[in-house]
C-alpha cells in the first residue's frame, strides 16, 4: 500500500512557559522531515488540530498547520491514495494500434478520473468504518467496485501492452507451454478464443486471460463493467483487454473486431509470461 | 455459400420483423449539441446494426412476425442474445425521438402539456429537482446504459437508470413506462465529448429534450393505465 509522505511538521512552541519578559512574536520554527502519514498522524494529534489555532501561532502558520492535518489521510486503518502510474512509453508509442489521442485521453482523463473517485470512496469509507456505520459502508461499494475496479484494470492493462517493435510472441517458457497445455492450437487458437470473447462482451467490459490457482491452469473470460478479474472470479489476471468504447471508439469507431485484432500486435508477452510466474509460485 | 445466400433470399421473402427507423432529423439538426458525424455512425452503424441482427436471430423462429416489444417481455430472460437486440433496437428508436433541435429547458404548460408540468412536480416537487436526479441517474450509470424518465399507470413519475441494453418496460410491476429516454453507452456522446459525460448529458436535458414526445407518451401511460385490469 501507498503512504504520502507529509513533508512539513512543526513545533508548537508554548508560549506560555515563555518568560514575560521576553515578548517578541513566536520564533516558531517549521521543521521539515519527510515521515509516512502513518507515523505522524495519530487520533490523539489529529484532536490535538483544534487546538492548534488557539496556540501563540502567527495565525496564518496555525490555519495552514490546521488543514493540513484535518485534511491529511487518517493513520493506522486507512493513509492510502492511489496515484496515475506513469506509463512506461510515450503517448505515441502504440500507434498504429492504438493512437496517440487515444492513449492521452484514455490514461489521462478516463483512468484519472478512476483514481480521483476512488481516493474519494477510500477516504469516505474511511469515515464510515471509523464510526461503524454499516449503512454507509454498503452504501459506498458500487463505487468502490467501480472506481477501484477501473483503476486497478487499466494499471494491469497499460503494463500489458508495448511498442509493437518489442511485442514478441515467446518461443519457449512457461507462457507458452500452459497455452499449448490450455488450445491445441497454441497462441493463435488462444487469440481467436480470448478475441472472440472480447468482442463479444455485451455494453462495457474486459477480455481476460487468467490463471487458475486451484486447477494450475490458465483460461479465458470476460468481466462486466470495471468488476476486477480477481475479486470476481478468483482468478489471477495475466492479460487484459479494455473493450469499454473509449478504448477504441476515437480510431475504429463501433468497429470493435478491428481494435481487438490490432491489439494483438503491442501485447507485452514478457509481462504476462512475468504475471504468470509469479501466480504458478502461488501454489 | 448457396446455403447462407438461401437464407438472405429466405429473410428478405418472409419481409424482416422490424426496419431501421430513418432519424426524425437530418444528420446535421442537433448541431452542435451533437455532430453529424456521431448521428450518421450511431444511426447508421449502431443502431442498424441491433436491427439487422435482431432479424437474423428471429427469421423461422415464432418470434418472427411480433411486435418488438413483445419479441422484448417473451426473451428478457430466457433469450439474452436476442434480447439485447431487440431491446437496443427499441430503445435507439425510442431515444431518437426524444431529442429535437430546440429542445431541452423547462416544460411549459401551453406549449406542451399542463399534465407533464403537474405530474413533474407531484413527483419530484419542481422541475430543477427532476432535472438533478435525472442526470445523476445518467452520470452514475457504471458502464453502458440508459437513463429514464418513467411512468406508472396514474402518471406518477421516477427516474431509473439501466445497464446495457435493459429496458424499464420489462421491470416487474406496473411501474415503468418509459417516457423519456438518455443513451449513455460511450458512443452516443464520444466523438463530441470525449470522457467528459456530464457535459453532453447536461447538453441533452438543456437543449435536445423532446417535451413534446414526453407528453404524447406521458398520455398514453395515463389512458392504457385506465384499462388495465
Amino acid at each position: 500500500s501507498l503512504s504520502r509522505a507529509i513533508t512539513t511538521t512543526y513545533h508548537i512552541i508554548n508560549n506560555n512557559t515563555q518568560s514575560q519578559h521576553h515578548r517578541r512574536p513566536s520564533t516558531n520554527k517549521i521543521t521539515i522531515i519527510t515521515m509516512s502519514a502513518k507515523q505522524i498522524i495519530t487520533p490523539a494529534l489529529r484532536a490535538a488540530s483544534i487546538h492548534v489555532r488557539s496556540s501563540n501561532l502567527s495565525p496564518a502558520l496555525s490555519k495552514s498547520a490546521a488543514a493540513h492535518l484535518s485534511t491529511a489521510p487518517a493513520g493506522g486503518g486507512g493513509g492510502v491514495v492511489h496515484t496515475l502510474p506513469d506509463l512506461r512509453y510515450d503517448y505515441a508509442a502504440l500507434e498504429p494500434s492504438v493512437s496517440a489521442e487515444t492513449m492521452e485521453i484514455h490514461h489521462s482523463k478516463h483512468h484519472n478520473t478512476y483514481v480521483t473517485n476512488l481516493n474519494v470512496a477510500m477516504e469516505k469509507l474511511d469515515a464510515a468504518v471509523s464510526k461503524g456505520d454499516a449503512g454507509s459502508i454498503i452504501g459506498l461499494q458500487g463505487a468502490l467496485k467501480f472506481n477501484g475496479g477501473g483503476h486497478l484494470n487499466h494499471t494491469l492493462f497499460w503494463e500489458n501492452l508495448c511498442p509493437a517493435g518489442e511485442s514478441a510472441v515467446p518461443s519457449g517458457g512457461a507462457l507458452k507451454d500452459a497455452v499449448e497445455a490450455r488450445w491445441k492450437g497454441g497462441f493463435e487458437e488462444m487469440k481467436k478464443e480470448v478475441g472472440a470473447m472480447s468482442v463479444g462482451v455485451q455494453g462495457s467490459g474486459w477480455g481476460w486471460l487468467g490463471f487458475n490457482v486451484k486447477t494450475g491452469r490458465i483460461e479465458a473470460t470476460t468481466c462486466p463493467n470495471q468488476d476486477p478479474l480477481q475479486a470476481t472470479t478468483g482468478l489471477v489476471p495475466l492479460l487484459g483487454i479494455d473493450v469499454w468504447e473509449h478504448a477504441y471508439y476515437v480510431d475504429y469507431r463501433n468497429v470493435r473486431p478491428n481494435y481487438v485484432n490490432a491489439i494483438w500486435d503491442i501485447i507485452n508477452w514478457k509481462t504476462v509470461e512475468e504475471r504468470l510466474v509469479a501466480a504458478q509460485q502461488q501454489k | 455459400q448457396i446455403f447462407s445466400i438461401l437464407s438472405i433470399l429466405a429473410v428478405v421473402a418472409h419481409g424482416a420483423t422490424y426496419d431501421l427507423p430513418p432519424l426524425p432529423f437530418g444528420t446535421s439538426s442537433l448541431k452542435p449539441m451533437i455532430s453529424k458525424k456521431t448521428l450518421q455512425i450511431h444511426h447508421g452503424k449502431h443502431h442498424a446494426k441491433y436491427v439487422n441482427t435482431l432479424n437474423a436471430l428471429v427469421a423461422g423462429t415464432s418470434l418472427e412476425n411480433q411486435s418488438l416489444e413483445k419479441i422484448i417481455k417473451a426473451t428478457h430472460k430466457s433469450k439474452p442474445g436476442i434480447f439485447n437486440n431487440a431491446a437496443q433496437a427499441w430503445n435507439h428508436s425510442f431515444y431518437w425521438k426524444c431529442m429535437t433541435p430546440k429542445g431541452g429547458g423547462m416544460p411549459n404548460e401551453n406549449k406542451h402539456s399542463k399534465l407533464l408540468c403537474d405530474k413533474i412536480n407531484a413527483s419530484f416537487g419542481s422541475y430543477d429537482n427532476f432535472r438533478k436526479e435525472f442526470a445523476e441517474a445518467a452520470n452514475t450509470a457504471f458502464g453502458s446504459g440508459w437513463a429514464w424518465l418513467v411512468s406508472d399507470a396514474k402518471g406518477n413519475l421516477s427516474v431509473r437508470k439501466t445497464i446495457g441494453a435493459d429496458n424499464p418496460m420489462v421491470s416487474s410491476g406496473k411501474c415503468c413506462i418509459p417516457i423519456l429516454t438518455c443513451d449513455v453507452w460511450e458512443h452516443a456522446y464520444y466523438l463530441d465529448y470525449a470522457n467528459l459525460r456530464p457535459s453532453y448529458v447536461d447538453t441533452f436535458l438543456d437543449k435536445l429534450v423532446n417535451w413534446e414526445f414526453v407528453a404524447e407518451n406521458l398520455e398514453r401511460a395515463v389512458d392504457s393505465g385506465k384499462n388495465w385490469s
